[in-house]
């Protein structure tokens, strides 16, 4: 490839995001131990326990990486469709013989280990997506190139809400994200994207009744309101300072028609649910947010309930809340204050309030032990890993390397947004990991798999010309 | 198309996300606090640890109150896992049938998974012996109480008892939970701050589902600081005989070391053992003697208000003396027109007609203190005037007022003045003809025995009183409370005293209304009553005394219900105690006035 000969295949790894993929993996580990340790089983590498398990998956991810990096960037642009087409059967297996787990038919199961084709998927979806548009040149502005791309995500999407995991459906939008960089309009696509999640917050926000100072309990919404009247002003703010004059009239205009636009349209969401829908329909909507929970999921939990009136006090909590799992995890979090109460320390934590902690609910964890200080700080080092992919993925001359640069980004990025979201109360219950840290072999190994194909494809931006 | 932009744009959206996040953040973790609350309420157990109750002994030392654990036998039925039931059943002498009962009904009120008593109540002998079997049962578990257990059998209502707090009790208080138990009566609820002592709080963290976990925590543990021991003022064989002498009687007993004020005995009968009222069999005695007709839970010593009678003669001789009314020679005939008499006599001086108890000579006394001439304008006014000057007098003998005991629940009793007087008959409508029943301790005056034997504490003291109270020492050597330190003078003058004094002691000898009762080698002085009472029955016999006649050692008061002559009834009474008290032993010379008592039975009366 290189006209000098080949290079040693770890030189020009990009190892800042080496680094950062490290310390989410081991602080994720230390956390999943925190979160599901038995006292009878203390040791973290014990392999019968979860953070024994993840230990082995770290080392399975960090062999499978090093692997990628030591392979060529070229074999991933050449058997992509292959890549593809297998990511595509795995589905179509899992379908066929796929356990069940939480009305999921999501899992393989392959001796004591089950794999979730469905997170493996995203890596053969991001090459595809990449190679096609590198390959055509193709130009979003015409309906075929629309269609195809709708077709590349479609199909695994298609396959994967038959499961259902709408979970992991919901990520597939990062590829929209990905597209939007290589042409696809804007507008339309974030207008409605963007209505959707505004829709949902607005119905989140006012679901909850918040005290507010001087008018007393009213609906969250109004809170939401406030924040985006602050986003527009902050908006207005940067169009003064960084836009140039002449454009400055019409952006001002979009910002306040928009800030307006979406004021109204939370207000009116919430109308809607309030005054328009019967009991029934707005019980629906808020269950499918997760704010309530489904009938047999309360039963299933306050099954084992063992001793005294604090018993029942948490059994009732359980069965006559349906917003246990949010609130439990959002108390959890509240309870971590600046500071935290130490690793190891959180009572919501070891004493096993916030349920499935250890895979989806793990920020909880992280939030009540390390605080407002740990929980800023994994934000933090999400931000700068996206940020880092998004400017990586810029510096590629070869387009196909920067579409998938960008589509890993996308995914971090969208898991982030709903699994973080999820744990603090601003977005429904959704059941899909943090990438890194949550417990679990098929997420991490293909988290980690998607990264480093991209840090290889990375490392050789000087010398290819795709 | 220019899509340089774009790079900007998906920056922007991935920053403006996790600015909100962290604003959230912010909010859930930093300004809210109810969150951490909430994670406190759920996850923090505070344990409350129990100390032991004081004890309680008497003057003597001897025990009369103490703590007893008991083990309760606790199952939760749906931890219960296959078991032997034919060795659980013989080890805790239960039938089969009583665990099924159990489960059954623990099922119908849904509370399966909660601890179900199954046996209560096992002694630390009985326990030994279950404690070494019981971890094959798992479900079953023993939970240790502590019970109040009396091992004199004496003083019920003196020492009182406890029992779980009351939604009234649980308002005033904030100290206890809904669960507690709390001092009822007598002295267990005087003295409640000082014998239940400070509870301990132990800091555990429960899960999610429910299970207490003793793990680290921030918060540190408070030790319980136990409960005060008491020694209380009563003597306990002092107690017990009176007991033992008021069987098959209604009535009461007090008496009071003059000196000090302190309750020796205090029998409210018919009296019943206090271990009645206590663990399982407390809530069914708690109604039977509840619904007994003899209503043994009064406590008449404290709560019973009679007439005086011919005793209030002794008050009444005193405030005449006092005011100048009379002299200890003044002699008034015996004039049985207006109001009765008895016995042969016809123009007494004081002293002999205390000891003949003569109406017509205290209706005049009193005709001499209430119309004193004060307004010669007015018969009214000047009775008026003479009788607020009375009554002032009466009440410093501590009549009317709960003479700043500690007994709860004590009645005050009835001096009636001017202003009753003005209600019942309208202002200046009432002279001393209206209300001359008063001079002999009937009419609307109302005292209890404890202000009775506190009179005669009075004489035998020429002149002051302690309140009287049941509680010695605060701690074993320590102080009774700042309140029982206090002498209350009445400012009248020692020499008046010895009037009625040699009178009482007249009393008691030959000729005295009291003389059989008298033993031998002790003077006692001492003053019949005999209380009519209204509906037809036997009068109530009171009597009240205190001995020796110099340095007095004990004040006794004792009113038999429906008895009759309280020379007869309430003297023996009276005297013997005074023979148990100052003697230790009753004389051969007293046994037969004991049989007597002993023999008398007027609970069908
Ligand atoms: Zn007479």
């Amino acid at each position: 490839m290189s006209s000098l000969g080949r290079q040693h295949p770890l030189a020009n790894v990009d190892w800042l995001t080496v680094l950062v993929y490290g310390v989410l993996v081991i602080f994720g580990w230390m956390n999943i131990y925190s979160a599901a340790v038995v006292d009878t089983h203390p040791n973290p590498m014990d392999m019968s326990q979860e953070y024994g398990k993840q230990f082995l998956f770290i080392l399975i991810s960090s062999f499978l990486g090093l692997m990628v990096l030591y392979m060529e960037g070229e074999f991933f642009n050449k058997f992509a469709i292959y890549i593809y087409g297998l990511f595509i059967l795995l589905l179509l297996l899992v379908l066929a013989v796929g356990t069940t787990v939480n009305g999921a038919k999501a899992w393989i199961q392959i001796g004591g280990f089950a794999l979730q084709p469905a997170e493996f998927a995203k890596i053969g979806v991001g090459l595809m997506l990449a190679k096609y548009i590198s390959n055509t040149k193709a130009k979003f502005n015409n309906w075929k190139t629309r269609l195809i791309a709708a077709v590349i995500i479609g199909i695994p999407a298609l396959l994967i809400l038959v499961q259902p995991d709408v979970g992991s459906l919901l990520t597939f939008v990062a590829f929209i994200l990905a597209l939007y960089r290589e042409g696809l309009s804007g507008n339309v696509l974030i207008i409605g994207l963007g209505a959707i999640v505004f829709g949902v917050l607005s119905i989140i926000s006012g679901f909850n009744k918040v005290n507010y100072p001087f008018f007393g309990e009213q609906s969250g919404v109004f809170i939401l309101m406030t924040i985006v009247f602050i986003i527009g002003i902050v908006f207005m703010g940067l169009i003064k300072n960084f836009v140039v004059p002449r454009n400055r009239k019409k952006l001002y205009l979009i910002t306040i028609l928009s800030t307006v636009a979406a004021i109204g349209f939370s207000f009116s969401v919430n109308f809607m649910i309030d005054k328009v829908l019967a009991k029934h329909q707005k019980t629906r909507i808020y269950v499918t947010l997760g704010l309530e929970e489904k009938e047999e999921d309360r039963s299933e939990m306050s099954g084992d309930s063992e001793t005294a009136e604090a018993a029942d006090m948490v059994v009732k909590s359980k069965s006559d809340d349906p917003g246990y799992n949010a609130r439990m995890a959002k108390i959890a979090v509240g309870n971590g204050g600046f500071f935290g109460q130490g690793y190891r320390q959180g009572p919501m934590t070891k004493n096993k309030y916030v349920p499935e902690r250890w895979t989806d609910f793990i920020f909880s964890v992280i939030s009540e032990e390390w605080g407002f200080v740990g929980s800023v700080a994994v934000i933090g080092l999400f931000v700068f890993l996206i940020v880092r992919l998004i400017n990586m993925a810029e510096r590629q001359r070869s387009q196909f390397s920067r579409v998938y640069g960008y589509c890993v980004a996308s995914i971090f990025f969208l898991h982030l947004l709903i699994n973080v979201g999820m744990v603090i109360g601003l977005a429904p219950i959704i059941g899909i990991p943090l990438p890194f840290m949550s417990y679990g072999g098929s997420s991490l190994i293909g988290f980690t798999l998607l990264l480093f194909i991209f840090l290889r494809l990375d490392a050789e931006r000087l010398s290819v010309f795709r | 198309m220019n899509l340089d932009g774009r790079r900007i744009t998906i920056i922007l959206i991935v920053c403006v996300i996790a600015i909100i996040f962290v604003i959230r953040l912010f909010f859930l973790q930093v300004v809210n606090s109810t969150w951490r609350e909430q994670a406190t309420a759920l996850t923090e157990e505070e344990i409350p640890l129990y100390p032991p109750r004081g004890i309680i002994y008497d003057r003597e030392g001897r025990m009369l109150v103490t703590n007893q654990t008991v083990y309760n036998l606790m199952v939760v039925p749906k931890k219960v896992q296959p078991f032997d039931t034919t060795s659980l059943c013989k080890l805790l002498r239960i039938q089969p049938s009583d665990i099924t009962a159990l489960f059954a009904k623990a099922k119908a009120r849904g509370e399966y998974h909660r601890p179900q008593l199954l046996v209560e109540q096992i002694t630390p002998a009985d326990y030994a012996a279950i404690s070494e079997q019981l971890y094959k049962f798992v479900g079953f578990y023993a939970e240790s109480r502590t019970l109040r257990v009396y091992p004199q059998s004496v003083g019920a209502l003196f020492l009182g008892d406890v029992g779980k707090i009351s939604p009234s009790e649980y308002k005033a208080n904030n100290y206890y939970t809904k669960l507690e138990y709390i001092g009822k009566s007598g002295i267990e609820k005087a003295y409640e701050e000082e014998l239940r002592g400070v509870k301990g709080i132990k800091y555990a963290f429960r899960d999610n589902v429910g299970n207490i976990k003793d793990q680290e925590g921030d918060k540190e543990d408070k030790a319980a600081i136990p409960g005060i021991d008491l020694i209380c003022t009563m003597d306990a064989e002092l107690q017990k005989y009176g007991e033992k002498l008021m069987q098959n009687k209604r009535g009461c007993i007090v008496a009071i070391e003059p000196k000090t004020g302190e309750i020796l005995a205090m029998v409210s009968a018919p009296t019943y053992d206090p271990n009645l009222l206590v663990g399982r069999v407390r809530g069914h005695n708690f109604n039977v003697l509840t619904n007994d007709p003899q209503k043994p839970l009064f406590n008449r010593a404290t709560q019973a208000q009679y007439r005086p009678g011919s005793i209030f003669k002794l008050a009444q001789s005193l405030t005449a003396l006092s005011v100048g009314a009379i002299t200890p020679q003044t002699r008034i005939h015996c004039n049985r027109g207006i109001i009765g008499c008895h016995g042969s006599h016809s123009y007494d001086d004081l002293e002999m007609a205390i000891v003949h108890s003569c109406n017509p000579y205290f209706r005049e006394v009193m005709h001499k203190v209430v119309e004193g001439n004060r307004d010669p304008k007015s018969r009214f006014r000047d009775a008026r005037l003479g009788l607020e000057i009375w009554q002032e007098y009466i009440k410093r003998f501590g009549f009317g007022s709960d003479l700043h005991c500690d007994i709860p629940g004590v009645k005050t009793g009835n001096v009636p003045g001017v202003e009753f007087y003005d209600k019942w008959y309208g202002k200046e409508q009432w002279a001393f003809s209206t209300i001359y029943s008063l001079s002999i301790g009937e009419g609307e005056m109302l005292v209890t025995p404890l202000q009775m034997c506190n009179m005669a504490c009075i004489i035998a003291n020429r002149g002051w009183y302690v309140p009287p109270h049941t509680v010695k020492q605060i701690g074993i050597g320590g102080k009774p409370k700042d309140d029982f330190l206090v002498r209350y003078d009445l400012g009248i003058d020692t020499a008046h005293f010895t009037t009625v004094v040699n009178a009482m002691e007249k009393v008691l000898q030959p000729g005295g209304t009291a003389w059989r009762a008298a033993p031998k080698d002790i003077v006692v002085c001492g003053k019949t009553g005999t209380v009519q009472n209204a509906g037809g029955k036997e009068d109530h016999a009171v009597f009240i005394c205190f001995a020796p006649k110099e340095d007095p050692k004990i004040a006794i008061a004792v009113y038999t219900e429906n008895a009759g002559f309280g020379g007869t009834w309430s003297a023996p009474v009276a005297t013997l105690l005074i023979e148990k008290y100052l003697n230790d032993s009753i004389a051969k010379s007293s046994e037969s006035r004991e049989k007597l008592i002993l023999d008398a039975n007027f609970l069908d009366r």
